[in-house]
Parts: C-alpha cells; structure tokens; sequence
C-alpha cells in the first residue's frame, strides 16, 4: 500500500508512514522513555508525599516499617533483580533470532512476575490480619516504636504510613500485573516466530517497561522496609 | 466620586490604603501597556495595510529590541513583586500586644469569641484603632475568612490555625464573606464586620453575657480534663510545667527546637506524641476527637495566658 | 448523489472511505482530528449551556433561578468540562493533530493506533462525564479540594476523578505521539530552526502533558483512595494534610494553564506573519519562549496559595518565580506586534482573532501581574477577579486562538472557503461580548464579590447584569462560525491549496490533503516564513 520503495523491501512490520525500519525502532523507544518520564511523574507525587510525611511522622513511619515482612520483602526483591536478569537475556535471545531461548526466558520472567504477585498477596494478607489496613478497623496498638526514640505513636499518623505503603506497593503491583499482562503478549508473539535479528522492537520497548517497574521496587523496598532496622538492642 | 458606581469597596483598615495604593499604580501601568500594544497594533495595521506597488519589508528581528522589552518589564516587575511583598509581610505580621479573637469555621456559620469571652456568630464586633489578631481553626471543610474592607484574606483549615490581623479605622458595617468553597450554603457563609468607636465598644462588651475570660473557660477544662495532675506549675510534674512556655523555643526529645505558637499547643493537645519535650515521656492521651474546637481555643488561651509576659496584657494573669 | 463531479473528483482524505467503520477504526490524524473536533464542540456546547446556566442565576442577586445545589454542581461540572474536555484537547488534539505531522512533512504521527486509542480514551472519559452529570453530578468545584471532596461532600466525586484521571492519559498519549513525532518524523530539511512556531508550542505543550498531567493522575487516585478505601493522606482528621493536596493539584493544573494557552500562541505565530506578508520578527525569541514558558510553568504553582496557609518565604518565592515565567509572555506579545511593521497586513477572519488574541491575552497577562503581586492577591484571590483573570486567558485567549486557527486552517480541512463577511461579523461579536461578559468581573472581584456563590449582596448586582447580557452576545457568536463552517462544507467556494498564499508544508499540499498527506516526501531546503518568496494571494480573495 504504500509507494515508498524501501518498505517493499522490508517485511510487513515498517508501518506506512515511516521511512525505515531504523526509523520506526527509533521513534517506538524514544516513545518509550517518553512514557517512563510520565510514569516517574506518577510515582513522583506519591514519592513526594511519602518524603513529606516521613520527616514529620518518622516514628510512626520507623514503627510501620517495622512491621513489615523483610523477610518476604527481600525474596521480591531478589524475585523482581531475577526477573530483570531473564528480561535482559531475553532480549539479547531476541536481537540474536534464538527463538527457543526468548520463549523461555519470557516464561521464566513471567513466572517470576506472578512470584511477586503472589508473595505481594501473601503480605498484604498478613496486614489484614494484623488489621493494619487504614481504615474503621486499624488498629496500631501492637506496633513497637523505635527504641532508641523517646516519642510516641499517634494512630492517624501511622495509618498514613499504611496508606502510603499499600497506594504505592497497590501502584506498583498493578503496573507488575501490566506487565505480565505485556510479556503475556510478547511471549505469544515470539511462540509464533514474530521477532527476528531484524525485528525485535517490541521486546526490547517491552523489556524497558519491566526494568522501571522493577527499579520503581527498588527504590520502595528500602523506603518501605528498611527506613529503621538497627538491631534491637 | 464613585458613590453609585463603585471601583474599590470602603477603605476601612490601615492596610487598605496601601493595597490600593498598589492597586492604583498597577491599574495605570496595565492600562498604559495595554494602550502601548493596542495603539501599536492599530497604527502598523492601518499604516502598512496592504497596498498595490509595496511589499513588506523582510525584518529578521533585533536582539537589542528583544532584550530590551524583557529587561524593562522585569524590572519592573521586580518593583511590584517588592512592593507586594512589603505589603504580604506587613499583612502577614501581626503586632504585640494584639487582642486575639478566636474564630471557629464551620459548615456554614462563623463562630467567634473574644478573649473577654463574648460570642458571636456571623458577626465580629470591633474598636476603631486596635489591633486584632484572628486565630482561626475550622471544624470541617476549608473555608476562607474574608473581609473586603479591610483587603485581607486568610484560609482557615481544619486541624490547625491560621492567623491574620487588622486594625479598623473607620466605623461601619462591612462584609465578612468566606471566599473558599465549603459546600451547599457557601454563599450563605456571610456575615458582617461592626467597627465601632472604643466607647460604643466598651458599651458593647458590658452588655453581653459571658461566663467568664477565655482563658478562665481553659483554667477550668484544663481541671475537668486532669491536665492538672501531670502539667504542674511546679517541675515534679509528669509533664513540663507551662508556665512561660508559650513564645519560647523548645528542645524536643528528638533533638529539633521548635517556637511554642499556637500551632504547637494546639498540636500537643491533639497529637501529643508528635513532638514530645525533651525530658518526657510520651504518655499523655490523644484528645484528637474528645475537646471540640472551642475547648482547644480556651486550653490554648489559657496556655498562653500562663505567660507572665504574655503580650495579652487584658488577659488575666497566671493563677497559683 | 454520485453526480460526475464526484466520481472524477480527486482522492483526498475525506472521500477516500466512506461509513461509519472508516472513521471509527481509522488511524489517519486528519481523521482523528475531525473526530476529535466534533467531540470536543459537543462538551463546548455542553460547557456553554451551563455557563449560560450560571449567567442566569446571577442575574439577580437572590437564589432564584436554581437550587444552591445545582449551582454548585453547574459551576463545577463547566469547569471541569470545559478545561478537561475542551480547552485541554482543543488546539492540541484538533489543529495539532491535523497539521503537526503535515507541517514538518510527514505522512502521520509516529504512533497511529495510539492517536486513536487516545480519542477512544477521551470517549471514554466523557460518556463517565455525562453519566456522572445526568445521575446526580459532583459539587466539589474543578478543584477537587480535600477533605470537601473526600470527606464531606456527598456527589459523585469518584466517577468524576476518574472520568478526568482517564481523559488526562488521553492527554498525555496526545502530547507523547507529538514529542517523538517531531523528534523522529521530520522531512529531510526541516530542521529544528525550520520549524514553524506552531510545531515549537505544541513541543513545549506536549512537555508540560507529558511530565505534569500524571501527577494529577496520581493525585486523584489517592482521592479515589481516600472516599473508597478510607485512605487519610489529605485528610487532616486521618492525620493527613490538605495543603499536600492543593500542592499536587496546582503542580499540574498551573502547568495545564500552559497546555491550554501555548498552542494558541503558535496559531497566532502562523495567523499573524501570514496576513503581514512577512517573517516573524525575531523567530529564535519567540522559539525559545514557548520553551521557557514550558520550563517557568512548572515552577510557580503555589501562587494559588498565596492565602492558603503556606509560609511567608515560600509565598514571596512563588511570587518572585510567577514574575519570570511573565517575561516570555511578553517577549511573545512584543513581538508578534513588532511582525506587523513594515508589513502588508490585510484584516482577514484570521488576522481579526489574531488580533482578538493579541489584546486579550495582553489584558489577561497584565492583570496576572495583579494576582502575582503578594498584597494584591490577598485581597483579590478567589474572587471575581481571578475569575475574569483566567476567563482572559484561556477563552480570550485560549479560544480566540482557537477559532482563529479554525479559520485559517479551513479551508485546508475542507478544501472549502467561509463566508468572510460573516467570519468577520462573527469575530467582532466575539470580541464585544468577550469584554462585556468579562471586564465587569474584575471591577466586581476588586469590590470583593468571592466566587462560587449562588446568591450576593445586591449591591454587585449591575455589575452582574453586565456580564450576564454579555454572556449572550458572546453565545451567538460562538454559535455563528460552527453554523457557517457546516454551511461551507457544501456551498461554501471551493479553496485552492494555498488560498492565504501562506508559507509552511501544509500549504503544500492539496486541499483537503490526500490520505498520506503528501504526493511525496517534500524536501526542505528553505526556512520557515519565507513570505519574501511565496506571492501574496489575489486582492479579491482577502478582501471579499
């Protein structure tokens, strides 16, 4: 359909209006970044009430902290630095046409991302159970505020702590789950044999989402889990 | 002059005159650009209107031009922003020795006491030539304390206190408008401001029924709730002693130094684990919820009132 | 219908498909422009009607007209409409979307499917609007301020944020397909210093849509959050903190001043050069200040909190920083005026709204020193004032622009001519019953009338008929340019490619423009306004 004689050259994939293939790939990854700017900004506004509270609530925050699972939240995190390992080699098995390899990788860092996800649920339960879930049934009495600090725990104040960490722990999973939903697709299309050397656009504009999604969780684990852990002593 | 067509509302507060003064200076400066460019507009547009046998003169442009026109006007924008400025901080400030009214914003009604303990609602009765000083908390929504005649403006948010200050110059009944959308009845928020001359005001205050200072009203929830039995006026108390506290910094347990203001009372009643004095435990109980905002406004004037120097020099003094 | 002079008519992008399907499913941007425009004139009309509503209401000073309820929701469901689903898409996803990829040459936007999903996302948003509207509406003011909005009100707060949350990724796909557009896609030749002034603005606006639009997004999720779940980060009762909010909130909706007003800046930077036959006087200056404007906006927001409990420090900063991002502004004004010296202007429809803009923007620019000035905005902030501030600049700006372009870029979306006679009586009402609607506000606002109220004391009241009259006149000529634009589109003259003699790779091409715009890829070898080599268009064309 189109008159330009490069794009008969070209497989299927050169969309009509660009000029080349160098073209297209160029303009879907700098799309792409452009994207991650937006989803820093996203981020950003919860980082930035997040800073705010912190320094004005930080013992109700060191407390919060406290209460969480670092023992799970350390197993996501090494989850999460793996599955970034199988995205990166994937796309390497992508740009290099070794299609068995992408499809393998693809499903490792598919179930990697489910591991998350299910880990997620799992801590997530364990706070409502604990009723550490803001709302009529908070309740913050069990929590140990930092002993080296002389003040106290005001409830309101550590049910923001809680709200901040499941809006930003919930954003992030949703975006995880995205992202399955994204690999999903990739992993259908390199079953069929879609990316070749010449080809691999998709996977690698792909594999850029995984890797901000994971350093997004790379910086809320530290924040989250570890804004108090000197041994109790 | 403008009696049946108004341009400005009465002039009413000492800080009237200087906003206007302001407001007049940027009135003849818009007007003067706007001319400038409307007047150039009009002269290029008929003086080179097209005609047969010229062309346009092709003109790439002249920095010399470009930087002047951004010079000029940043300077003299940087003159407005100072003379605002002066203004804000001045408006900003409140003198010593201010009689302080506390104002309690609700949906949709204003509640006001006096530290002689006279209330009102929707209306606010003053002396000509005293400072004034609101305190101003709300129970819910954000509203917005709002007097045209005297050109001040303040947010009052639930939670904690805003402040600001006037002092009236002219007799008179003015609006008292809240200028922040809280709801349903937002434009019903109204009221009205009555300056009167000191001895109508004095006549004025006689004549109500109050039972007791503001600050006596706090002595006594200050008893009913057991504050007394920690913040004793000696230093065996399981609490600091609060006499002289307000104004002054404080040394936190953390570490931080903070000014004794209204806010920080307000705060340690409400929230007293947020900022614990150093040298203390934080074991006061929340009163977040169980002292509505008028009992915080006469614990906090009452509090205030311990100061042996406290500016409030009509309030009464310490009590042993 | 299939008469002769159709059938061997020439293929262009509007008789290429025919059916409903081809303009659903396409991924043509003249298409999608053309679904965007019919979209966004439904909520202007929608937008109208309730601010025609409120005019009503204050005619008299008393609440009469309707319950103090419904006025709310009236003055907060035209905001949000006419900010979220008019002003905000307008110039961007209408005139942008048709002209930027034509405009440095290329065949369409980098990401088709893209622009589509994007209006598909702008639906979406609306039909939650209007459900939200019809099933009891929302009251909180555009503003969404918490804890009204999360703890207090009643309406249907959280279909309404997420009606905007959804419309503004519709936003921020917009302004990301024309950053990598004009990034990836330019023709050989055109080069940066090339572009035309329009393609500048619609970079800098889509910067600000890119980096400022999700932190509204994120913002109104956690006030979602906050109804639903009972979440307390801007609830001062939860421990939370309302001022955070009103920070977040004006983070974007400041910058979203720029969005709405910068791609207008670039219609006049094409409008006005055209109709002075000439170069735009100092191209770089007027380049780089869209940019600034970008950069500067996004370092102001909390002038609108001058009386909202921030510190005294912080509001002298915003003050100081609110004056800089003036000084593009005018460095713009400057010189779109100095453009026409030693021109050959003609008054055009186009030119007159160019003109329009000019004047109004200046007013609503000046008084915006007003509202920066510290002790001037105490007094004047939420009043009448601010509201006739921004009704400046973004109807007298914002929309003057927008019908100018409209008008300029006609007939190359038709490929047919308007009425002059008419655009220019249309223009003039406009105008007329710009001012009369909104200059008494700002005699109001001083006098101290606040905004958002239903009833006032009768002593506004003069000032209040005014504007109401006003706010007719400015209907009808509203009304009059979308009943002749229909009315060209059959009997109006058939236009040429280039009937303004205009420079730019637009003018290039057929009107209306074949499907993939250009015959062949132009290449571009001269700089933009080069009106010294373009011949000005016959005598009787202008003048008619």
């Amino acid at each position: 359909m189109s008159d330009s004689p490069i794009a008969v050259e070209h497989g299927p994939e050169l969309r009509h209006h660009f000029a080349s293939v160098e073209q297209q790939r160029d303009a879907a990854s700098l799309g792409m970044w452009l994207f991650l700017a937006t989803e820093i900004m996203f981020f950003g506004g919860m980082f930035c009430a997040y800073l705010i509270y912190r320094m004005w609530y930080f013992n109700e925050f060191a407390a919060g902290s406290r209460s969480l699972n670092l023992k799970w939240g350390t197993i996501n995190t090494i989850v999460l630095i793996c599955s970034s390992l199988t995205v990166a080699l994937g796309v390497r098995a992508a740009q290099m046409g070794k299609r068995k390899l992408l499809v393998i990788l693809l499903i490792l860092t598919i179930v990697f991302g489910l591991a998350f996800l299910g880990i997620k649920g799992i801590e997530w339960h364990e706070k409502y159970e604990h009723h550490h879930i803001p709302g009529a049934s908070f309740d913050a009495t069990a929590l140990e505020k930092p002993p080296y600090s002389n003040g106290g725990i005001d409830p309101s104040h550590e049910q923001i702590y809680f709200s901040l960490y499941f809006a930003m722990t919930g954003l992030h999973a949703l975006h995880m789950i995205i992202g399955v939903g994204i690999f999903a697709f990739l992993l259908f299309h390199a079953w069929k044999g879609r990316y070749t050397p010449q080809y691999n656009t998709p996977i690698e504009i792909g594999g850029l989402y995984w890797h901000f999604v994971d350093i997004v969780w790379i910086y809320l684990f530290p924040l989250l889990y570890l804004i108090d852990r000197k041994p109790l002593g | 002059m403008f009696d049946n067509f108004p341009l400005w509302p009465a002039r009413a507060s000492t800080g009237a005159g200087n906003v206007d003064a302001l407001y007049i200076f940027l009135v003849l400066l818009a007007s003067f650009m706007s001319l400038a460019i409307f007047t150039m507009i009009t002269v290029f547009a008929l003086k080179y209107h097209r005609r047969h046998g010229r062309e346009a003169e092709q003109i790439e442009g002249s920095h010399a031009l470009e930087i002047t026109w951004s010079v000029v006007p940043l300077a003299i924008f940087m003159t407005i922003f100072a003379w605002g400025a002066v203004i804000y901080f001045q408006e900003r400030t409140p003198p010593r020795g201010a009689t302080e009214v506390y104002v309690v914003a609700k949906q949709w009604m204003w509640k006001l006491e006096h530290p002689e303990g006279q209330r009102e609602i929707n209306e606010l009765h003053v002396p000509v030539g005293r400072d004034v000083k609101l305190i101003m908390t709300s129970q819910d929504v954000i509203h917005s304390f709002y007097i045209p005649a005297f050109r001040i403006k303040q947010d009052v948010l639930p939670g904690r206190y805003t402040t600001q200050w006037f002092r009236a110059t002219k007799p008179g009944v003015y609006h008292l408008f809240c200028a922040e959308y809280c709801g349903s009845q937002h434009s019903g928020m109204i009221g009205q401001v009555v300056v009167m001359e000191p001895a109508k005001y004095e006549a004025w205050l006689a004549g109500g029924t109050t039972s007791g200072s503001l600050a006596s009203n706090g002595e006594s929830i200050f008893q009913q709730l057991g504050c007394s039995t920690c913040h004793r006026s000696d230093t065996q108390g399981r609490g600091p002693n609060l006499a002289g506290v307000f104004g002054k910094p404080v040394q936190l347990e953390d570490g931080r130094i903070v000014v004794a203001d209204e806010n920080y009372l307000r705060e340690s009643i409400t929230s007293p684990s947020a900022k614990v004095v150093s040298g203390f435990k934080p074991i006061m109980p929340v009163f977040q919820g169980l002292v509505s905002e008028e009992q915080l406004n006469a614990l906090v004037a009452y509090v205030k009132s311990l100061n042996p120097a406290s500016a409030g020099a009509q309030q009464q003094g310490p009590k042993e | 219908m299939a008469t002769a002079a159709i059938t061997t008519e020439r293929e262009h992008y509007l008789n290429k498909e025919y059916g409903i399907r081809s303009w659903l499913l396409t991924t043509d941007h003249k298409r999608i422009a053309l679904l965007y425009l019919i979209s966004i004139t439904f909520f202007f009309f929608i937008g109208g009607f309730f601010a025609l509503l409120i005019r009503l209401e204050l005619l008299t000073p008393a609440g009469d007209l309707v319950q103090a309820d419904t006025y709310n929701k009236l003055f907060t469901m035209h905001g949000m409409v006419m900010i979220f689903f008019f002003l905000i898409p307008s110039i961007p996803a209408v005139l942008g979307n048709f002209l930027v990829p034509m405009m440095i040459g290329a065949k369409d936007l980098a990401f088709p499917r893209i622009n589509l999903l994007s209006w598909y996302l702008y639906i979406i948003a609306g039909i939650m609007m209007l459900h939200c509207m019809v099933t009891g509406g929302v009251d909180t003011g555009w503003t969404f301020y918490t804890p009204f909005s999360t703890a207090f009100t009643n309406t249907k707060v959280i279909e309404a944020g997420l009606s905007v949350f959804v419309a503004g990724f519709s936003s921020i796909l917009t302004g990301l397909n024309f950053v990598v557009t004009i990034h990836r896609m330019r023709a050989p030749g055109m080069t940066w210093s090339r572009l035309p002034l329009f393609i500048w603005a619609h970079y800098a606006t889509s910067i600000i849509q890119l980096l400022g639009t999700p932190v509204l997004a994120v913002t109104l999720v956690l006030v979602v959050c906050e109804r639903v779940l009972g979440l307390g980060i801007f609830d001062p009762n939860r421990g939370g903190d309302p001022l955070l909010f009103q920070h977040l909130f004006w983070f974007y909706s400041h910058p979203a001043v720029y969005i709405m007003i910068l791609p207008s800046m670039g219609v006049v930077a094409e409008i006005v050069p055209c109709f002075s036959r000439k170069r735009i006087f100092g191209y770089q200056a007027v380049a780089l200040s869209s940019i600034a404007i970008a950069v500067f906006g996004f370092l102001v927001w909390a002038h609108h909190m001058f009386v909202a409990g921030i510190s005294l420090y912080s509001a002298m900063i915003f003050s100081i920083l609110s004056y800089l991002v003036a000084v593009p502004s005018a460095i713009k004004v400057f010189n779109w005026t100095a453009t026409m010296y030693k021109g050959s202007v003609t008054f055009s429809t186009p030119m007159l709204y160019a003109f329009g803009f000019i004047g109004l923007f200046t007013m609503g620019g000046l008084t915006g020193l007003f509202l920066a000035c510290l002790g001037i905005d105490v007094h004047v902030t939420d009043t009448y004032f601010v509201v006739a501030h921004f009704h400046y600049i973004m109807v007298g700006g914002a929309v003057m622009g927008y019908l100018g372009g409209m008008h300029f870029w006609w007939p190359k979306i038709s490929g047919r001519l308007y009425p002059e006679w008419l655009g220019k009586f249309a223009a003039l009402i406009v105008f007329l019953g710009f001012n009369l609607t909104f200059f008494p506000q700002f005699i109001l606002g001083y006098l101290g009338m606040p905004r958002r109220y239903w009833q006032y004391p009768a002593e506004f009241q003069v000032l209040n008929v005014m504007s109401t009259a006003g706010s007719t006149i400015l209907a009808v000529g509203y009304v009059l340019p979308m009943v002749y634009f229909l009315w060209s589109m059959r009997y109006g003259k058939i236009a040429d490619e280039n009937p303004w003699g205009a420079a730019g790779l637009e003018w290039k091409t057929a009107s209306p423009p074949p499907t993939f715009n250009f015959e062949e890829t132009p290449e571009v070898t001269w700089e933009a306004y080069n009106y010294d080599q373009i011949p000005a268009p016959a005598e009787v064309l202008i003048e008619r």
